[in-house]
């Protein structure tokens, strides 16, 4: 073993590296310190600053005569907020985010279900991948296939008039709210869009909470003599709720948030996001913007807070 | 000559206030260089924490700790003259075999050709050679136990810490193991500080041996000596078999207030010039001896007997008498 | 093949055939842009496309539009992914094992830009901007990016950290590596999977974000801005088929190789 001598250690090194790696060998806190030090000054300084000159910016106001941004607080905003064509704007938006809320859940139920209960191994795997792969698609590409899809000349309009039900979708586009002047242009194309886009989030939260489902529950369900949709209505449905609330809260918000597929596909009414992308841009009225958008930030902490009670959390 | 290792008043309390938990309390303990020193106890007993205060991963809050003459009782684990032997091995899976014994000269800046040769010199001594090109996850328990044992020789440290490093072998690979090592430790002269939970581990292999209880050292002493001579309650119960015996029993039986008899001491024979008698409530067949239970004092007395092939055991109900000599008693003090 | 549930549904076909339907719903419009691509009619998006060809890659090619839009989304997306890097991985560090006060309000702080619909991180963006008197520039772009892709970094370099054994930080320590050289031989040579994975999702991230961009972009153009451009007033529909191809293409090869690398991180994969 001594046919080797071991250099003679380096003088206990005063070096610099050495004596900081003591310190915080030592101290860890300051290693902490350290180490937490740039991502919070980056967010604090950068991301709450800005939550807080939003918030700031919704008590100021704009002077249309200057069209400077007067910095004394004042609720104008919030009572502006208030006039029939904001109201519309806002309930507008809310009720389309229930709607497809509830159609993402419809949508999704067969197939978490089948996912959750049927598919084993590979195919479990290559449907999970089949459902994420819209998300890794860029969203706006998503969004361009449809404006292809929808367009009077477009997929639809053929599959229609080959199956011969050109006349239905023409019924559609003449129901008052629901139609506008071609399905690329309507609040029904907007509708599916939505619907599209965010049925992945629905679709995986309601698989795991299937999954959850011992399989002796269902069993002893059949065994006590439920027919399957009975079964369905009261054992699955339920237990299915959480992974439900979870995926609604991603439908829900996404949808409350958006302002460029009602900009793309809709007809001329307008949602929250784009009063708010409006008023910011070309009127340069941030302070109207900032307080607009509180508007779904409450939205959403309200309905969050209902998620939370109905146990979507716990699914996540 | 200097010790390796000096505990002075070492203690470490983990947490604050009414939660804190006095993992180590108040251990003194001296380990002279050159010594194969063995911490038993039971888990939960702070041995691993005493370790880790030696080698630098957890610092004390209360003492100094001294390695070779030096005071390192705040220094980082790189500035100590001392490595370790993990339970897990923690071998870096992103490296070969040879490069991980290397590392610790690597780390030196000694340069690449030299470390390899001594890689390679000490995969040799540790009964490995040829296997530097692969990777931990391809070898076996027992060989990445040796790359760990040669990853922490290949600086030649003054100590070396064994923590468990026995506890994931099986039985026999264990008994191979313990034999190497103290071979390996003669050979070396390197001091050893090694724990473990198995007494029998302990017993076999040390020059001496440090007892841990509930964050305190009860005893420290050389194998015979804790043997023998028990100094708590605690330390007879842990190392061996023993009959321990109290109150009216120990008076009765052996005129002390507190007392520890080994059951391999105790004989049977004749009524006249017995100790002790009464009915055997157990027997249990263990091979090499034959374990009795005896009812007597109003206490239970145990037996282990070696009994010769074709001799007769005795049955459940059976009167015995039980021999010992004055020598076999070993007194407890009244506060252990 | 037989339900081996018997509370589920008895017959497996009609469910069979809605999870299918549901499937194809979410893929045909995908495999109508590829074929898009290929159309050979400039006007119009008629269904179906009159003959196929391959010319509008050409002239995809000779837009020098298109160019500059990928240009800044490219190196608007590299710097976005070099900051987040070193703030998700400063803050992984920090938080994957020690305990202290405050430390699951961090994590939530970190998750916000992205749990917060993008919208209000936009308008928020916008209103500290303005009132800070900042022009709009690359810079405010990045900011923005580099915002909502820590996170990403951060989730993925924690779960790494926090598989990592820490007896092999104690054991390099002990051999003799101070902390500096124990970071670099032992901590970073693992994580690097985990740090690549992030970058490359946030990379993806950064390349298609459009929302947060609007706000705070002013008169640039990203590629996702471009789409937005041409999806309201199409000038050549043709190129704006062959860009979306090569959209899907650009944010779906990082998120795939991403995901390769973690799956190859998990225990048992070795």
């Amino acid at each position: 073993m001594n046919t080797f001598a071991l250099p003679p250690p380096p003088p206990r090194p005063a070096g610099l590296r050495r004596r900081a790696s003591d310190l915080l060998y030592t101290r860890r806190g300051l290693l902490l310190l350290l180490l937490l030090a740039p991502p919070l000054l980056w967010f604090g300084v950068i991301y709450l600053g800005s939550l807080i000159a939003l918030l700031a910016n919704a008590f100021f106001r704009l002077d249309d005569f200057t069209g400077q941004v007067v910095r004394e607080v004042g609720v104008s905003n919030f009572v502006a907020l208030f006039d029939p064509a904001n109201l519309d704007a806002a309930r507008r938006t809310i009720v389309m985010a229930i709607a497809v809320t509830l159609a993402c859940t419809v949508l999704a139920f067969p197939l978490a279900y089948f996912m959750a209960r049927h598919a084993r191994g590979w195919s479990k795997a290559a449907l999970y991948i089949a459902v994420m792969l819209p998300l890794w698609s860029s969203y706006l590409v998503r969004l361009y296939a449809w404006k292809l899809l929808l367009a009077k000349e477009g997929a639809i309009s053929w599959a229609a008039e080959r199956l011969h039900l050109s006349w239905l979708i023409e019924a559609l586009l003449a129901t008052p709210l629901v139609g506008g002047p071609s399905l690329s242009f309507s609040t029904l194309g907007t509708f599916i869009v939505f619907v599209y886009m965010w049925l992945p989030f629905m679709v995986l939260p309601v698989m795991a909470s299937i999954e959850r489902i011992p399989a002796s529950t269902l069993e002893a369900s059949a065994d006590l003599g439920a027919p399957p949709l009975t079964t369905f209505r009261r054992v699955v449905l339920p237990l299915a709720m959480p992974g439900v609330a979870a995926g609604s809260i991603f439908t829900f918000s996404l949808t409350l948030g958006d302002y460029i597929i009602p900009q793309v596909i809709g007809d001329s009414t307008l949602y929250i996001g784009q009063v708010v992308y409006r008023q910011q841009g070309v009127a340069g009225n941030i302070p109207f913007a900032a307080a607009f958008s509180l508007v779904p930030i409450v939205v959403i902490g309200v309905y969050l807070w209902l998620a939370k009670r109905k146990g979507a959390f716990d699914a996540l | 000559m200097t010790a390796a290792v000096t505990l002075d008043g070492v203690g470490c309390t983990f947490g604050h206030g009414a939660g804190a938990v006095r993992a180590v309390d108040g251990v003194d303990l001296t380990i002279a260089a050159g010594e194969f020193f063995t911490l038993l106890g039971p888990s939960g007993s702070g041995k691993t924490t005493v370790l880790r205060m030696i080698g630098g991963f957890t610092l004390p809050t209360a003492g100094r700790v001294w390695i070779g003459g030096q005071d390192v009782t705040l220094a980082p684990p790189y500035a100590r003259a001392v490595n370790t032997v993990f339970q897990d091995y923690a071998l870096f899976p992103h490296m070969s075999i040879r490069d991980n014994v290397a590392y610790p000269l690597m780390v030196r800046k000694v340069d690449r050709a030299t470390r390899e040769r001594r890689a390679e010199e000490l995969l040799a001594l540790v009964q490995l050679p040829g296997v530097g090109a692969r990777r931990p996850a391809q070898l076996s328990g027992g060989q990445r136990q040796r790359v760990a044992l040669a990853r922490a020789l290949i600086s030649e440290p003054q100590v070396l810490l064994l923590d468990e490093p026995l506890g994931a072998l099986d039985l026999k690979l264990r008994e191979q193991m313990q034999s190497e090592l103290k071979a390996l430790q003669r050979r070396l002269g390197i001091t050893f500080l090694f724990i473990t939970h198995d007494q029998h581990e302990a017993l076999s292999m040390s020059d001496r041996i440090g007892i841990f209880n509930a964050g305190r050292l009860e005893q420290l002493g050389t194998p015979r000596q804790v043997y023998d001579t028990p100094a708590t309650r605690f330390v007879a119960h842990f190392v061996g078999a023993a009959n321990v015996l109290e109150g009216e029993a120990a008076r009765s039986l052996t005129g002390h207030a507190q007392a520890m008899l080994r059951p391999e001491r105790i004989t049977l024979g004749e009524a006249v010039g017995a100790r002790a008698a009464g009915p055997v409530c157990e027997v249990q067949f263990f091979g090499a001896f034959t374990r009795i239970k005896v009812e007597t004092a109003g206490t239970r007395v145990q037996a282990d007997l070696p009994l010769a092939p074709g001799a007769v055991m005795p049955e459940p109900g059976q009167t015995v008498h039980l021999h010992w000599n004055n020598g076999a008693v070993h007194a407890l003090s009244a506060a252990a | 093949m037989r339900s081996d549930v018997r509370g589920g549904f008895r017959g497996t076909w009609p469910l069979k055939w809605a999870a299918g339907a549901v499937v194809l719903f979410l893929h045909v419009p995908l495999a109508l842009i590829v074929l898009y691509a290929f159309s050979s009619e400039d006007k119009s998006y008629v269904f179906p496309p009159p003959a196929l060809t391959t010319q509008w890659f050409g002239v995809a090619w000779e837009r020098p539009d298109v160019w500059e839009a990928i240009q800044l989304s490219f190196e608007v997306a590299l710097w976005s992914t070099a900051i987040a890097l070193v703030l998700g991985t400063l803050a992984a560090g920090a938080l994957a094992r020690a305990r202290f006060f405050g430390r699951d309000a961090i994590s939530l702080l970190l998750i916000l830009p992205i749990a917060l619909p993008g919208i209000i991180t936009g308008i928020a963006l916008r209103s500290a901007y303005h009132t800070m008197e900042i022009p709009f520039s690359f810079w405010t772009i990045v900011i923005g990016h580099a915002t909502f892709c820590v996170v990403v970094v951060f989730n993925n370099a924690v779960a790494r950290l926090r598989r990592l054994n820490p007896n092999l930080i104690e054991a390099s320590m002990d051999l003799g590596a101070d902390g500096f050289q124990t970071l670099r031989y032992i901590i970073l040579p693992q994580l690097g999977s985990a740090l690549l994975a992030g970058a490359l999702l946030a990379f993806a991230l950064s390349f298609d974000e459009v929302i947060v961009t609007t706000f705070t972009a002013g008169q640039q153009t990203t590629l996702p801005i471009w789409m937005l451009q041409e999806l309201i007033r199409p000038r050549q529909r043709p190129v704006t088929n062959v860009v979306a191809v090569v959209i899907i293409a650009l944010t779906f090869i990082p998120i795939v190789l991403a995901y390769w690398f973690t799956r190859a991180d998990e225990p048992g994969h070795r």
